[in-house]
């Protein structure tokens, strides 16, 4: 397990992609079945290749190998074991190593589950994979090699930033790339797509479940830093409109277009060119957006090991990949046949219209990240792009989303009358009504209120659609149960997830109106926060492992109640010369108390400390609603009818190439 | 230079633990109404330090004098107009979170509308030239339509 | 297959949207691609950086101002430097900032073409006046700003950064960098040779 091994099974890795690469796609193209029937044995390769590198590489953390420069400059013997492994992807070079893990499980993947694909889409799926792993793998072996060696090997590493000592964001890195990876495959069955020159139903469907899963990962790691930088960072805020999260949010909302506009599609066989051109463009983004974050191009608060030479490397891989892709994109999407006709007013238009919003706003977030660097390169003036900018410019475009978003799904395919949709949805429309009434009393702000409303407005609808599809209250309880039985469970997924993005919403909303307060108090000192009464009643010092801790007791009380005791505390690293400060939230679901201790000032004999309170409302509901959505994204990907490779391309023969 | 910013950057993420944004009390304006002023204008301008916070946000040492300054103007009674224009001439518009809506930054500013509208005429387009012009049949399909046409 | 037309309309209408397509796209995807590659090797160059502030110091007067002495020298006003018949420097510095440090050499040698004001931004007087004793001292006169306010005055960002003030008061030349980087001495040595006629 030693790390020239690791850096041998690497090159292996790539020699195995280059040939998945390379051969399978041959044989597609001369129709040779045993060359396409080489691709799902070197895809495994591959993965058991990349296994193993990476295994030598945690295997180097996990024994303190301080003479891989990797694991010195990151890690040392004190550091927990969770965080020697997970330390592993905490860094540039072996974040590329993962990668290219996750797209070598990618490539398996589809070998594993896409047994009934056509075995030439099969094959230039998989090979489409391998060439885009082959280029991740050689950037991993020339520029950024995670098994370089020091020599004399020191006894001890350089350690890790205590702030990254966190499991939210020890897995936040695995889950947000595998969403980022994910959506590899979606890119490989549409230039797999454009090379046979066809895109039909079934296309659509194979193509849907791979997008649904990318889809969940990416909402979940998404949540997951944004939940990190909420309880880590200590200021209350969550998302920061920064580069870095940008880049994930970009190919969130295509991926978000993807998934909706695969349907069309998969049912109706229209929006086929759209589709693909998402495809590209979502997987686009987000290897745009690695090399953005990882050039040093974009200023981003997260520091990132950044490198303009690197940099050159990822943009010839991007140039070649983007460029490609669109260059045949070009090139065959034209003849591809048009589909389906239908109504403006009909399913397919109002997910014609989802695909228009969404992308708009996507538009939105991509400018406002790019206008600064091309700003200053092309006029040579600096501007900054933030979140005033970015909450005045998306937001009035989310609305009509979210108004579109409640009867939507109701609306039939091909041909539909708006008014016996809208009838059906009087309860949720009421219920709206309300919503706006009590949100106008109890919010300030135009978009709060709006926002808060619209919320309502989904979560109601959403729950109209389904009560409406099991007829619930026309008929018997029973029968309304058979009829969840026999309805497919991605019905039920897209409500949930429609849900999902309504609770955030709310979350969203309510918490703009996030209210705190810093105090400077003297212990026993009591303070007052929306309603509650706050009161240090202690504060002593701790040692900890590797810091001391100064930890502070607050006692909150509701009208006299005791609500919690909380214990926030502020830690201080003397090898990092650091100090970190823990905070203490807590939670009954609809809002969230959350203390911060800081400095302390005054004599030794009556200190005082500065304390920040904050009254958080709803803020719990932001991440649970990203849960549901990814919930709802799980559910549809159980049903039968989803799963990969169960529908057949019955109607034409098989291999049939336009070349 | 890179030197310097990297060590910056390196006090900003760790800035946050080591201390946050109004960290001192005695910083804020006596007036809650003037404090609301001055976190408004706070939360348009840039931390020049660490890049992308605002200043309210940021916890860097000249964030906090910035804050400084913002109140000891708000407590003058200056509008907030006045407040940002003094700083943008002192930092330019780096210091904005919005940028000012110049011919430079027209297509930022813009893009909302633009991209809604792109989007909005090629849906109408397709749809028009969809359904005023149907498909040609293919050549199976007309060789279908004359053995068809035959059989009567 | 039925997608590609046969017809030499159809085949002209595909032809037709290749380019409609393609022209867009790829002429997007390339010009993104040239612009990232430009900045690339600009910052590898120096000649780019996303970083800079590019704060709008150059061509006004020096801004009101009064800073207190720092020993080993005196400090100065406004009115010091709006009286002056010959270009001087004014550098920011710190004794806690490391690239302020890397820098003292450069000043020193700068020193002898030009004098040099100092700005002890945000530090003890002791540590200062320790950091000149250790280094070398570049500095003429030495102004102390303590809570950094007449930094801010001046648009500064960050130590070191460095101005050149022309006879009668006026900033010619700004850098945010230090000048032991042979770019920025460059710079300097251009905006003098225009100051000095």
């Amino acid at each position: 397990m030693s790390p020239e091994l690791g850096r041998f099974a690497l090159a292996l890795a790539c020699v195995f992609a280059l040939a998945q690469a390379i051969l399978p796609v041959m044989g597609a193209r001369k129709r040779d079945r045993r060359l396409m029937a080489l691709a799902p044995g070197l895809a495994l390769g591959q993965l058991i290749a990349l296994v193993a590198s990476f295994l030598c590489l945690v295997n180097a953390a996990i024994t303190n190998d301080f003479s891989v420069a990797n694991i010195l400059e990151n890690s040392s013997v004190t550091k927990p074991l969770l965080y020697k492994i997970t330390g592993v992807w905490g860094n540039h070079e072996g974040s590329i190593l993962l990668w290219a893990l996750i797209l070598g499980i990618c490539g398996a993947a589809v070998a594993a589950f896409g047994r009934n694909l056509p075995s030439a889409l099969r094959a230039r799926v998989i090979g489409v994979l391998g060439g885009v792993a082959a280029g991740f793998e050689l950037f991993c072996l020339t520029t950024s090699d995670p098994f370089d060696r020091v020599w004399p090997a020191p006894l001890d590493g350089q350690g890790m930033n205590p702030l990254l000592q966190d499991p939210g964001l020890a897995f936040h890195p695995p889950i947000l790339y595998t969403g980022y990876v994910g959506f590899a495959v979606p890119f490989a069955f549409a230039i797999a797509a454009l090379m046979e020159g066809r895109v039909d139903a079934a296309w659509g469907r194979w193509v849907r479940p791979w997008a649904v899963a990318a889809w969940c990962f990416l909402t979940c790691g998404i949540a997951l830093g944004s939940w990190w930088s909420y309880y880590v960072l200590g200021w209350g805020g969550y998302w920061f409109w920064d580069p870095v999260e940008n880049a994930s949010l970009i190919p969130w909302l295509s991926g978000t277009a993807l998934m909706h506009s695969a349907i069309v599609v998969e049912k109706r066989e229209a929006l086929k060119i759209w589709t693909v051109l998402l495809a590209i463009g979502t997987f686009s983004f987000s290897l745009s957006g690695t090399f953005l974050v990882r050039s040093g191009i974009l200023n981003s608060v997260h520091a990132f090991a950044q490198d303009p030479a690197r940099g050159i490397f990822i943009l010839a891989l991007l140039g070649l990949v983007i460029g490609g892709s669109l260059a045949l994109f070009a090139w065959r999407a034209p003849s591809l046949t048009a589909g389906g006709l239908f109504a403006p007013v009909s399913r397919e238009g109002s997910l014609v219209l989802n695909n228009i919003l969404l992308c708009s706003i996507c538009a939105v977030v991509l400018t406002g990240t790019m206008y600064p660097p091309f700003m200053s390169l092309l006029f040579g003036r600096t501007i900054s792009v933030g979140k005033p900018f970015f909450d005045a410019a998306t937001i009035p475009l989310a609305i009509p989303l979210f108004i579109f978003m409640g009867f939507g799904p109701m609306l039939p395919w091909k041909r539909a009358q708006l008014w016996p949709v809208l009838k059906r949805l009087w309860v949720a429309a009421l219920a709206t009504l309300a919503a706006f009434a009590v949100t106008v009393i109890g919010l300030s702000g135009v978009l709060p209120i709006l926002c808060a409303t619209m919320a309502v407005w989904i979560i109601g609808s959403s729950l109209t659609d389904i009560a409406g599809r099991l007829a619930l209250f026309r008929v018997s309880l029973a029968q309304s149960l058979q009829r969840a039985k026999s309805l497919p469970r991605s019905a039920f997924g897209a409500a949930l997830a429609h849900i999902g993005v309504g609770v955030s919403v709310l979350g969203l909303a309510v918490m703009s109106q996030a209210q705190h307060r810093i105090v400077e108090v003297h212990v026993g000192q009591k303070e007052e926060l929306a309603g509650y009464e706050w009161t240090l009643t202690d504060v002593r010092t701790v040692p900890g492992p590797n810091y001391m801790a100064m930890v502070a007791t607050i006692e909150i009380r509701h009208n006299g109640h005791l609500v919690t005791v909380m214990h926030p505390s502020k830690r201080s690293f003397n090898a990092q010369n650091q100090t970190t400060t823990e905070v203490s939230i807590h939670t009954n679901g609809l809002s969230d108390l959350y203390g911060v201790i800081g400095d302390k000032h005054g004599p030794e004999s009556n200190p005082t400390y500065v304390l920040r309170l904050h009254y958080n409302p709803l803020a719990p509901w932001m991440w649970f609603g990203a849960l549901i959505m990814a919930m709802g994204g799980a559910l549809s990907l159980s049903d039968r009818r989803m799963r990969v490779g169960a529908p057949r391309r019955a109607p034409v023969p098989d291999v049939v190439a336009a070349e | 230079m890179f030197r310097l910013k990297a060590a910056l950057l390196l006090v900003c993420l760790s800035a946050p633990v080591m201390a946050w944004a109004v960290d001192d009390p005695s910083e804020m304006l006596p007036d809650p109404k003037q404090e609301r002023q001055a976190e408004a204008i706070g939360a348009q301008l840039r931390c020049l330090v660490c890049q992308n916070e605002s200043i309210e946000d940021s916890s860097a040492g000249l964030a906090r004098d910035l804050r400084k300054v913002v109140r000891e103007h708000v407590a003058r009674g200056e509008s907030s107009q006045q407040v940002i224009d003094w700083m943008v001439a002192r930092y330019g518009n780096f210091i904005r979170l919005s940028p000012p809506v110049t011919i430079a930054t027209l297509l930022l500013w813009g893009m909302p509308v633009l991209a809604l509208l792109i989007g909005i005429v090629s849906a109408i387009m397709i749809f028009h030239r969809r359904t005023a012009m149907p498909t040609p049949l293919t050549e199976a399909e007309q060789a279908r339509l004359r053995e068809l046409a035959d059989d009567r | 297959m039925s997608n590609e037309q046969t017809s030499p309309d159809g085949q002209s209408a595909v032809t037709r949207r290749r380019l409609l397509l393609g022209v867009p796209l790829l002429g997007g995807a390339g010009i993104c691609g040239v612009a990232f590659w430009k900045m690339l090797s600009g910052m590898q160059t120096g000649s780019f950086n996303p970083h800079d502030i590019n704060a709008p110091a150059t061509g006004r007067p020096v801004p009101d101002f009064t800073l207190p002495d720092q020993t080993p020298g005196t400090g100065f006003a406004t009115a010091d430097l709006k009286a002056l018949t010959r270009p001087v420097l004014i550098n920011f510095f710190a004794s806690w900032c490391i690239p302020c440090i890397a820098e003292m050499e450069a000043l020193l040698a700068l020193q002898k073409q030009l004098p040099i004001w100092g700005v002890a931004y945000k530090d003890k007087p002791e540590n200062a006046a320790g950091l000149l004793k250790h280094a070398g001292n570049p500095y003429t006169r030495i102004g102390s700003d303590r809570e950094g306010r007449v930094a801010i005055d001046w648009g500064v960002s960050g130590v070191p950064e460095s101005f050149l003030i022309a006879p009668g008061g006026m900033i010619v030349w700004h850098s945010a960098a230090g000048l032991d980087s042979p770019e920025v001495r460059d710079g300097l040595k251009n905006a003098l040779k225009a100051v000095s006629g």
